[in-house]
């Protein structure tokens, strides 16, 4: 374990036994928040119980599809954008205030768009998702060295082999930090979008235990969010970790 | 005539700059590069010697003039047979040593064990045996460089233009490297287009070498090495490598001079 990844767990325990110790103590009264590792057995109770194994289900699925389609269009609209300068540098102001936008705010029109199903709620994970896979994919994009696009022509690439062999591969590193943004981003949209216009899935779930006072349900479903974001995002730490240091960087 | 491999023709190159109207950068130059010769170019910084490569590499497009490799007009187009040594690092990171070799291959369209036979080829006649697998940030700037030249001569290419390669190398490694290079260019058959501002590297590798002017870049001399084919860099202790490089010198200098805003005195 490095010194780093040794702070970062006694930061984690240290926080912990904090709450663990002002829960129990009652400065924390338990209307407001159960003791940790109360939290920790409620979410099993909930996962061996199998009672909201669909909310989570339909909510993970929604997050996959949302920050699949954030990448995928974010990469795709990045590779277009920077092929022209002119329309990069109009829409420069729009990513550059894009996170200012209330995009929850959309939600009437969305649902006039898409109908009362799941795809509102996936488009607001994907529009959450998508500008920091564009933002960072053009950042790298800008970085990759002329010489390897003049190697590219050299050897009769056109535009499109070139972005698969050449610009994408050598963009990498960005690409993947604008991932890692946007699972974050997209699945903060996703459970959002289900407090305020869903009948199903984690969000809503937490929603109407927040009603209810039913903090064994909303803790346990907080943490497990949290859970997955840490394991995916130190999934992909590790991937970007293993690019880096096989280019040198790291 | 049929040993003339690319012909230029009152090859110009005028960028547009912006505001500061246009910048003429070379020609116009004529010139003939024979099949097989090593041909270099020597001249001071900025005279366009790397836009006369990007030129005949059909890189960009000459404003005026014609470039022909093997009797056909290149048109600003990339012919095919040509290849290309840059200066700076052009190894893919993300790529072993061997996939970085194999890379031009894919569109070739050659059967799988063509293409394994000619990359081990290549990896050994640059003696990168025990590197295939590793990454370029595992190597050193020369071995980075090898691999370059060896991604190069896996496309058997008739013209090898190299720019500046030994650019970013230390003397040592330069020499050396010249070495591998003149090796190369006996065992391939190759014609090369060698682009430098070293003059004793030039003098030591070329049969002919051209002097450049300063920008807008034309030639202003051309000086044949008389060397045989079967040489080495111990040819720089030879006495008509130090005249090779004087007259060079003595061509170069009021137009390296020119170039830092300043005219020859007696």
């Amino acid at each position: 374990m490095t010194r780093v990844a040794l702070y970062r767990l006694l930061v984690i325990v240290g926080v912990t036994a904090l709450i663990e110790a002002l829960c129990l103590l009652k400065v924390i009264d338990r209307i407001t928040m159960p003791p940790p590792h109360q939290i920790l057995r409620d979410l099993g109770i909930i996962l061996m119980s199998g009672k909201l194994n669909a909310a989570i289900a339909k909510t993970m699925t929604n997050a996959v599809l949302a920050v699949s389609l954030a990448i995928m269009g974010g990469v795709l609209t990045a590779t277009l954008l920077h092929g022209y300068r002119a329309v990069r540098e109009t829409l420069d102001p729009l990513f550059a205030t894009y996170y200012a936008v209330p995009v929850f705010a959309f939600y009437p029109l969305l649902i006039v768009l898409l109908g009362l199903g799941d795809a509102p709620q996936i488009m607001i994970g994907f529009m959450l998702g998508v500008v920091a896979v564009i933002v960072n994919t053009l950042n790298g994009l800008d970085r990759v060295p002329q010489v390897l696009k003049k190697t590219a022509r050299i050897q009769g690439m056109g535009a499109v082999e070139t972005a698969l062999r050449v610009t994408l591969p050598c963009a990498a590193p960005y690409v993947l930090t604008g991932a890692k943004l946007a699972v974050a981003y997209s699945l903060i949209g996703i459970i959002g979008a289900e407090f305020i216009m869903s009948r199903g899935g984690m969000g809503y779930e937490i929603s109407f235990a927040y009603n209810n006072f039913d903090n064994a349900t909303m803790y346990p479903l907080i943490l497990l969010i949290l859970l997955v974001s840490i394991a995916v995002n130190g999934a992909l730490s590790r991937w970007e970790k293993i690019l880096l240091k096989r280019r040198g960087l790291a | 005539m049929s040993d003339v491999h690319v012909s230029l023709r009152g090859v110009t190159k005028v960028f547009a700059a912006g505001g500061a109207g246009a910048v003429h950068a070379v020609g116009p130059v004529d010139l003939d590069l024979r099949k097989g010769e090593f041909f270099a170019v020597v001249g001071p910084s900025g005279c366009g010697k790397s836009t006369l490569l990007e030129l005949i590499a059909g890189l960009t497009p000459a404003s005026q003039g014609e470039i022909a490799f093997e009797g056909r007009p290149i048109g600003g187009r990339i012919p095919d047979g040509v290849g290309v040594v840059f200066q700076e690092d052009a190894c893919f990171s993300w790529l072993s040593v061997a996939d970085n070799i194999a890379f031009g291959l894919r569109k070739r369209g050659l059967a799988s064990a063509e293409k394994q036979q000619r990359v081990r080829a290549a990896i050994e006649l640059m003696g990168l045996q025990d590197f295939a697998a590793s990454h370029p940030a595992q190597l050193s700037g020369g071995m980075r460089q090898r691999v370059c030249i060896a991604r190069t001569l896996v496309m058997q290419p008739r013209l090898i233009l190299l720019d500046e390669p030994f650019g970013a190398l230390d003397q040592q490694t330069r020499l050396l490297m010249g070495d591998e290079v003149l090796r190369l260019w006996r065992q391939t058959g190759a014609t090369v287009f060698l682009i430098t501002h070293a003059l004793d590297e030039a003098a030591m590798l070329a049969d002919r070498i051209a002097v450049m002017s300063a920008r807008p870049g034309r030639i202003i001399d051309t000086v044949e090495t008389g060397w045989p084919r079967e040489r080495d860099s111990r040819i720089i202790e030879q006495a008509a490598f130090g005249s090779i490089t004087s007259r060079l010198w003595k061509s170069l200098r009021e137009e390296s001079l020119k170039t830092i805003g300043r005219t020859a005195t007696a």
